[in-house]
């Protein structure tokens, strides 16, 4: 039994653009599930359907086993926080937190226990006689969690919810709202358009564009195997580097620029011999000491992090990016020996952009698990 | 698996389909519950006596409003052969002639001397929006006296420059000028207001930057205040328009629409013809016209009001 | 920006100038109001001693207490009757979505291109076929549906996050309790705007009650003007101008109270 499931979910305004196209999706009991995709993509659009704040143009979703289309989010046993945290302005804080329950109708006693309860778990017990002008974001913020926590709806959805607050705060809330999510058994669906925060938050993660899936997996697959070119460039920061290439006698060429040796008995799927994009993740960008390296090329850019520098280069029409751990002293012009190795290299069909083969040694190396 | 979940799907989706259709109308007999009142008033009091009134012009009618016999387009034909309504109709254009344009400009002039930030420049505003709260009666009043041949001001003031005294509201050549005077004190207030609201509205780093330019305040004035502007001068003179021709309270007060019928404006004349001859078809056929020139000066504002939005 | 002290004192001549002018027919009733008849005839300015005579001699000689009263209770009547007919049509337009809202509405729009006076006709016979002559509801009932009203608040409701509306519908509220607990206290600023602006114009509304009523029992301030006005000929000024004053008293004070509101809201309204 599932939360959440879709089943061919398609949305579009007057008969016209399709919004979302053909979405199947199942969503499991107490996982914390991330809709991630550029603006535009339909991610909201599929969260307001989920609520039954929009309609379903075709599809059916079911809860629990029932068909909840044409029910009205009331009652559909599940709480909401919008973008703009959609407080009742004219309300305090108390007031606001018990908006919903009040409508329900539950008894006095027990509003109150779940309201000091809540309060206290979200360090709103001081705000409580407050109106939302007095606050400020994040409390504003964990008002509308709380909000959402006092109805104990086994289902909450979040509707980017943390993109009102500065980068700071917001690193603070991703692990509050995570925590909270674990800690009540939350089954959460959360909508952002902000990769780290999908990669950082979600058990699983549905990379949506132009109303389709890209792809859904757990971060780490996400970002190991992405399953094609709008993924690959969507998830990870700097984003993979990517060149056109083909694939000649045993060589690799990238951009018409970089020939690097190749064993073709690595690479089985990669049936064709031209029209191949390559990615490579910038860590994978390695130092060689100059004899051992395959590549050299001329650094045009140099960005200090502190505990790490990014290197920027031109590759043919590209700009490729290496990101090194520690502090490297190095000047724009110089040249850099680099090591580039088959296993890390993505290969995608560049016509259709999908992907044809993964880098080889991922588990190897990568995912440590103890 | 797949098979049986589209087969179970299948029958379910009629249920579905049903209660979708029904939350449809669930709701639009909410949002009608929700416009109920408004629709039955308007219905009431707005488009059912309309109809009637369009009704009515084809007829003549007894004492009580009842139609007695069709006539056509008589009652309209006869508006057009009649001295008294083209006089009427005269006197209406004039009046608007004099008033839109007076209006406009004295209170286009106070709202951007009142624009200025200067100090107690708050009393200044009160002082002019203080005649939107001056009721038509109460401003005929006042002007009533003002106007009044022997002790009134005007006059007053005439003789003091040396000048013979004016026969302000008896006199057919001062009578519609007058009236025409005293409406665009009454107007002053409600078109400053707006004015004003349309001059604070403008984003005050366009003049900053003009200034920054060394654009002359004259300039200024002509090319960044009154294109701003517009769409709310725009507005205004509609209104202004619409109120001119609906002008009622100030002729009852100030002239019953003497001397000579030179200040008999059109509602003036309806009301006459309505509701001190009984003759409610000719009547009938006068607010018609009326109605039609309204509407014709609505359509004008929004068809060019439309063009002016996009400026902002 | 600084200005030039030059500029300021031009500024400021025209200023005051301009508002000698525009409150001079106010400021000199106000005087006379204050004035005996020999004073006015021999054209002083100023009062020579402040004199409430000409007051008391108003309320004596016209039943004003009664028309006053009968303007206050017209006036409130048509403002709640707005506000309530409005601020409901003005909800089913933002927040309720159905076939047919768009027609609905452009009909609304078609309203304002009827003039009252070219209904008048019909109207006076609806109301005196109900027996509403000389009743409050004869003289308020016709005003309450007001598709501005409509017009401003639908404006104001908009400005509501539509996020307002959809968390209510997942907490279970239905949309005449979310108008009632939500949407009119979070607008209250406009429903105010729209009830001053109701009222004054209520107060000050001239025809229709010449018609609506031939009672004293019923007739309201603005008529009692034109019958002290025919006082003219006996040349009591002073009384005639108490009058006057008394009458425009409480629409300038809920004008100077409100002007900043009103402003905000008649240019919104009219604007967008």
């Amino acid at each position: 039994m599932h939360p959440v499931e879709l089943i061919g979910v398609s949305k579009s305004y007057d008969k016209a653009e399709a919004v979302l196209t053909d979405i199947d999706l199942s969503i499991e009991e107490g996982e914390f599930f991330v809709l991630v995709g550029p603006s535009g993509s339909g991610k909201s659009t599929l969260l307001r359907m989920i609520a039954g704040l929009e309609s379903i143009t075709s599809g059916t979703i079911r809860m629990n086993n029932k068909i909840v289309n044409h029910l009205p989010p009331k009652d559909r046993n599940l709480s909401m926080v919008f973008q703009n945290y959609a407080l009742y302005p004219h309300l305090t804080v108390e007031q606001n937190i018990l908006f919903g329950l009040r409508a329900k109708k539950v008894d006095k006693a027990e509003q109150q226990r779940r309201l000091k309860e809540t309060a206290e778990m979200m360090g709103l017990t001081d705000l409580l006689t407050r109106k939302p002008k007095q606050l400020s974001g994040g409390q504003r913020q964990r008002v509308a969690l709380a909000r959402s926590v006092v109805s104990e709806a086994p289902l909450c959805l979040m509707d980017e919810p943390l993109s009102n607050l500065d980068a700071k705060l917001r690193a603070h809330m991703r692990i509050e709202i995570r925590r909270l999510q674990k800690k009540l058994g939350l089954t959460m669906i959360y909508v952002t358009h902000d990769q780290v925060e999908a990669m950082t938050m979600g058990d699983r993660i549905m990379v949506l564009n132009d109303g389709q899936i890209q792809q859904i997996g757990k971060p780490i697959e996400l970002y190991n195997e992405p399953a094609n070119l709008f993924v690959a460039s969507f998830i990870g920061s700097p984003k993979m580097n990517m060149g056109q290439a083909m694939i000649d006698n045993q060589h690799l060429i990238i951009e018409d620029t970089v020939n690097l040796p190749l064993n073709v008995a690595e690479i089985p799927q990669v049936i064709k011999r031209k029209g191949i994009t390559v990615g490579v993740r910038p860590e994978h960008l390695l130092y060689a000491k100059p004899e051992e390296a395959n590549l050299f090329l001329e650094i045009i850019n140099v960005e200090h992090l502190g505990h790490e520098t990014l290197l920027t280069f031109e590759v043919g029409t590209q700009l490729w990016t290496a990101k090194w751990l520690g502090q490297w002293m190095l000047e724009v012009g110089q040249r850099v020996p680099l090591k580039l190795l088959t296993k890390h290299i993505s290969f995608y069909d560049s016509q259709s952009g999908q992907l044809m083969q993964a880098p080889l040694n991922k588990s190897q190396l990568e995912v440590v698990a103890l | 698996m797949k098979d049986t979940a589209v087969i179970l799907s299948d029958e379910k989706q009629i249920d579905v389909f049903k209660a979708v259709k029904k939350q449809k109308l669930v709701r639009f007999l909410k949002g009608m519950l929700f416009l109920m009142p408004s629709i039955v008033l308007f219905s009431l009091f707005l488009f059912y006596p309309l109809g009637r009134t369009i009704y009515l012009s084809f007829f003549l009618t007894d004492g009580s409003g009842d139609p007695t016999v069709f006539v056509g387009w008589e009652n309209y034909l006869n508006l057009f052969t009649s001295p008294i309504f083209l006089k009427s109709l005269r006197a209406t254009f004039l009046f608007v002639l004099y008033t839109v344009p007076g209006t406009i400009l004295v209170s286009l002039f106070l709202a951007i001397l009142a624009n200025e930030k200067l100090k107690g420049i708050g009393i200044f505003r009160t002082m002019y929006a203080s005649t939107m709260g001056i009721s038509v009666a109460a401003a005929s009043v006042f002007w009533m006296f003002l106007f009044h041949p022997t002790i009134g001001w005007l006059n007053q003031i005439l003789q003091a420059l040396g000048f013979n005294s004016i026969g302000w509201l008896t006199d057919p050549q001062w009578a519609l000028l007058a009236v025409s005077i005293s409406t665009i004190w009454m107007n002053l207030g409600f078109t400053f207001l707006i004015m004003l609201g349309g001059l604070q509205s403008i984003d005050r780093y366009l003049y900053e930057s003009a200034d920054i330019d060394g654009a002359s305040y004259f300039y200024q004035l002509r090319r960044i205040t009154l294109p701003m502007l517009s769409p709310t001068l725009f507005f205004v003179i509609t209104v202004t328009f619409i109120n001119a021709f609906q002008t009622f309270g100030q002729i009852d007060m100030l002239t019953r629409g003497g001397p000579q019928n030179e200040t008999q404006l059109i509602v003036y004349s309806i009301y006459q013809e309505a509701f001190m001859n009984y003759q409610f078809g000719p009547a009938s056929a006068q607010a018609i016209f009326l109605f039609i020139v309204i509407l014709l000066l609505t359509l004008i504002q929004f068809k060019l009001g439309e063009r002016k939005v996009h400026y902002q | 920006m600084t200005m030039s002290v030059k500029r300021k004192v031009l500024l400021y001549l025209l200023l005051t100038l301009t508002a000698c002018i525009v409150f001079a027919p106010t400021f000199i009733a106000l005087m006379m109001s204050f004035m005996t008849s020999q004073e006015i005839m021999t054209g002083q300015i100023i009062p020579s001693s402040l004199s409430f005579e000409n007051y008391l001699e108003v309320f004596q000689r016209f039943p004003l207490m009664r028309y006053l009263l009968n303007s206050l209770v017209a006036s409130l009547l048509i403002m709640l009757g707005q506000l309530i007919v409005a601020s409901l049509s003005a909800y089913a337009f933002v927040f309720i979505d159905f076939k047919g809202r768009d027609l609905i509405f452009f009909i609304f729009i078609a309203t304002m291109m009827v003039p009252f006076e070219a209904s008048i006709i019909p109207n006076f016979h609806t109301i005196r076929d109900l027996n509403w002559i000389n009743s409050y509801q004869g003289l308020a009932v016709p005003f309450f549906a007001m598709a501005f009203g409509t017009f401003l608040l639908r404006q104001n409701f908009k400005q509501i996050p539509k996020e307002l509306k959809e968390a209510s519908e997942i907490a279970g509220i239905g949309d005449f309790k979310f108008f009632l607990t939500v949407v009119l206290p979070v607008a209250k600023t406009s429903l105010l705007t729209l009830a001053v602006y109701g009222f004054l114009t209520s107060w000050n509304m001239y025809l229709w009650p010449l018609l609506a009523t031939t009672d004293d029992r019923y007739r309201t301030v603005q008529f009692g003007l034109r019958q002290l006005q025919s006082q003219e000929q006996l040349n009591e000024w002073g009384i005639i101008m108490a009058g006057a004053i008394i009458v425009v008293i409480p629409t300038l004070i809920l004008l100077f109270l409100g002007q900043k509101k009103l402003q905000q809201g008649l240019t919104e309204g009219a604007l967008k």
